[in-house]
């Protein structure tokens, strides 16, 4: 029986690509349940599918066996429900449109009254510190501040589940700790449910109170971690033992969930 | 921190603006130049190999000058003195005329004009509706596409006369025959960019429930608007050809097509006449061309701009 209050609730969920048998296992026997208010981070070498798990909970690809959930609903009706926002590497803003116009895209596409939009666009463009570049067009503005731009998008019609998927994969080491910092603020401010998808160890201990460790072929859950650092957490939070010893704790799972005949193998070939 | 920011994006928007009118002046500017240039090279293979100049600019030449060479493409018959098509558009267009020629040609580029305009306008609902068609549906794409391609391998003096006959003898068929010229560019730069963007965008407004109409509308269009002035660039100059083509062989009255054909049989007689014509076909596309380049800059006046200058 699935959790009636989880916001998200997966059950022996698999995942093939291409033909049954022939093709690439991409999700094996997944398991996982997520509560409102979490901040869960999917950590793993590539291929191991956290992308995939991310896009299948998104209702952006179909599971091949197995059952999800999303607010207790199939996931393609949380996705017409409007019930996630969707974060991606990349921030694809639009250039053709200025700041608060690209916040305000899904907006107009729930047709959202003029007047609330406006204000809701200023509330999120303040949330994300934003307010002055509002007119500015996407290719004004630095890569930090472009996803930036993309968390209030996504943040517009107040989600109940933010998905990222590597959101700050492509930005420099400073400014990606201080978006950690930024993102963690956010989250308490809102209360919202975030999936993160991630492959730094580090960005994964500050951020989460969960941590889903997967390992590639088949790409399957191997373990997961409570993060229990307290909150609210700062710069500080990086400096304690307890951090330290997470990161080793994550990095000793990511090596065993490798198998040693396997690290071996990948080793001999040239 | 906060108004110096804001100061420099509007301060970038009254720049963009400049930029483009310091860009419109140095294209008029260049183009100018070219043409002088074009005009002292035809005078200077005159003055080497044109027949005998009694005159220049008006002016008498006594002794006259004597080309050293006589090439036959070069003589006043088949290559006039620039002076001699200025100087024909501001006689009479014929000697019964009681209006110059610059004001006949004016008046047929007018009249072709409105035919290409109109095909113009057509072509480009036709091409555009055609991409919107074929992006949503990949069977309808595969089935039609090669039509579409092959529609454009039928000679336009082929088809001219069949449409005159349906359609009458009047501009109505000129439109049509230019809108056949000028769907096809837009179709396949259509296409190409409608598909044009980011696959994360559609899965974007896909997260958001967003219909068909929605994605193309705020995603699809916007995104294929560069491509799409690029193919309307191409459309603007393609109508008017198409448009004399059409008026040329099916005896369409009033406009450059006539003009064509009729100074061709006074050729001998008044060569610059017809170069006079070509000239006046040659600005119409140019000025339709710029019209639609002008068109572009505004609309696309807030994209990120490939070259900063």
């Amino acid at each position: 029986m699935s959790d009636p209050s989880a916001v998200v609730a997966i059950h022996d969920l698999n995942k093939t690509f291409g033909n049954a048998g022939a093709g690439t296992v991409a999700l094996s026997a997944i398991d996982l349940t997520i509560q409102p208010g979490e901040f869960v981070s999917l950590i793993g070498p590539s291929g191991c599918g956290k992308s995939t798990l991310l896009r299948v909970i998104g209702d952006l690809t179909q599971p091949s066996s197995g059952s999800i959930e999303v607010n207790g609903k199939p996931a393609t009706r949380a996705r017409t429900d409007r019930d996630y926002g969707m974060v991606f590497q990349a921030p694809v803003l639009f250039d053709w449109r200025t700041i608060e116009a690209n916040v305000g895209l899904p907006l107009e596409i729930i047709d959202m009254p003029k007047e609330r939009r406006t204000r809701r666009i200023a509330d999120m463009l303040a949330l994300v510190e934003l307010s002055d570049f509002a007119r500015h067009h996407p290719w004004q503005l630095s890569g930090g501040m472009q996803q930036r731009a993309a968390i209030a998008r996504a943040l517009a019609f107040e989600p109940r589940l933010l998905l990222m998927d590597e959101p700050f994969g492509a930005l420099d080491e400073m400014t990606r700790e201080r978006m950690n910092s930024e993102l963690l603020t956010i989250w308490e401010q809102t209360g919202t449910t975030i999936v993160f998808v991630t492959h730094s160890i580090p960005e994964a201990v500050f951020l989460s109170s969960r941590i889903v460790v997967m390992s590639a072929r088949p790409g399957r859950i191997t373990r997961i971690i409570d993060v229990d650092l307290p909150r609210p957490r700062s710069d500080a939070t990086r400096a304690l033992d307890g951090y330290f010893e997470l990161i080793t704790e994550v990095r000793e799972s990511l090596k065993s969930s490798h198998g040693p005949q396997d690290h071996g193998l990948r080793e001999a070939l040239p | 921190m906060t108004g110096a920011t804001a100061s420099i994006g509007r301060r970038a928007d009254v720049g963009g603006a400049l930029t483009a009118a310091a860009g419109i002046a140095r294209s008029i500017l260049a183009f100018v130049v070219v043409l002088v240039a074009i005009a002292i090279l035809w005078e200077a293979a005159k003055w080497v190999g044109g027949g005998v100049w009694r005159e220049a600019f008006g002016v008498v030449l006594d002794p006259p000058h004597m080309p050293p060479l006589r090439i036959t493409q070069l003589n006043d018959t088949n290559l006039p003195h620039v002076w001699e098509v200025v100087g024909a558009f501001v006689e009479p267009a014929t000697r019964r005329s009681e209006f110059s020629l610059f004001a006949v040609l004016l008046d047929a580029a007018i009249f072709t004009w409105r035919g290409a305009a109109i095909g113009f306008v057509l072509g480009a609902v036709i091409g555009l509706g055609l991409a919107i068609l074929f992006v949503h549906s990949g069977l309808l794409e595969r089935a039609l596409v090669p039509y579409v391609i092959a529609s454009q391998t039928v000679p336009i003096i082929a088809l001219a006369p069949m449409v005159v006959l349906w359609v009458g003898r009047d501009w109505p068929s000129v439109a049509i025959i230019s809108a056949y010229l000028t769907f096809f560019p837009v179709t396949i730069a259509g296409i190409r960019g409608l598909k044009s963007p980011d696959p994360r965008a559609l899965e974007l407004m896909r997260s958001y429930a967003a219909d068909w109409k929605a994605v193309l509308w705020k995603v699809r269009l916007p995104a294929a608007l560069p491509y799409l002035f690029t193919a309307l660039k191409i459309s603007a100059t393609a109508s008017i050809v198409g448009a004399i083509v059409a008026e040329a062989p099916t005896g369409i009255a009033g406009g450059l097509g006539r003009a064509i054909i009729q100074f061709n049989q006074q050729f001998t007689s008044g060569p610059e006449k017809l170069w006079a014509t070509a000239f006046m076909c040659a600005a119409l596309g140019i000025v339709f061309f710029g019209v639609i380049r002008i068109a572009e800059m505004l609309v696309l006046r807030n994209r990120r701009q490939e070259v900063e200058a």
